[in-house]
């Protein structure tokens, strides 16, 4: 029974992360692929998790919390890059 | 039942809402309108629905494994305070490089605010 609750969940995310897909093909802006992808990030860690459980393992369980700080350190370098066109700014002087 | 069963019932039932608020995720990403309510559904149904799956996790692997897993908690509070933080900074990215709203909008608060302090920039 639990099994087959853990098997119907990995089909709901695998559908979750094909729409998903499907918003970052075809996304008309920039943003829209940035939103699609932090949220496949966001999918991901939770498909780890339940691959962890079918597996009867607790050795992948680093991999959640690696994915998760991964996503969000993309996502902002992605929208400082689209907000400011740099992501490091150079400003040793500090004199702005 | 025994302990186990209760168990397996609550990590069954945390499970299968957060892989259901993820496949919500999707569903919104793809019918809503604009980047903005797009934004609004990734940054906060995928969190909850991740958190939710995470719980499951930990209470499976504490209480049949009897394996307390102190980086799943640590991975729900930190998808809680990221993914929110996440979806604010790409929300502020996509208005300041012009990404325009749809046309259903009715009010933008920051279009007049922008306006107005330019219009008291140029008074000085």
């Amino acid at each position: 029974m639990f099994d087959t609750v853990l098997w119907i969940s990995v089909t709901f995310l695998s559908l979750a992360m094909i729409g998903l897909i499907y918003r970052v093909i075809k996304g008309p802006t920039v943003a829209d692929r940035v939103v699609a992808l932090d949220a496949i990030g966001i999918s991901l860690v939770s498909v780890v998790a339940l691959v962890s459980i079918l597996l009867d393992t607790n050795a992948f369980l680093d991999i959640i919390l690696l994915i998760g700080i991964l996503a969000f350190i993309g996502t902002v370098a992605f929208s400082k890059f689209l907000e400011k066109g740099v992501i490091m700014e150079y400003d040793r002087n500090g004199d702005r | 039942m025994t302990d186990l069963e209760i168990a397996k019932f609550f990590a069954g039932i945390f499970i299968l809402l957060g892989a259901f608020l993820s496949l919500v995720t999707a569903f919104g990403l793809i019918r809503l309108p604009d980047v903005y309510t797009r934004n609004h559904a990734a940054s906060k149904s995928a969190t909850l629905g991740v958190m939710f799956v995470l719980l499951g996790t930990f209470i499976y692997f504490y209480f049949v494994e009897n394996h307390f897993n102190s980086r799943l908690l640590l991975g729900i509070a930190f998808i809680l305070l990221t993914s929110p933080v996440a979806g604010h900074l790409i929300g502020r990215a996509a208005y300041n490089s012009g990404v325009k709203p749809t046309d259903l909008t009715v009010q933008d608060d920051l279009a007049t605010a922008k306006k107005t302090l330019a219009a008291m920039d140029q008074q000085k």
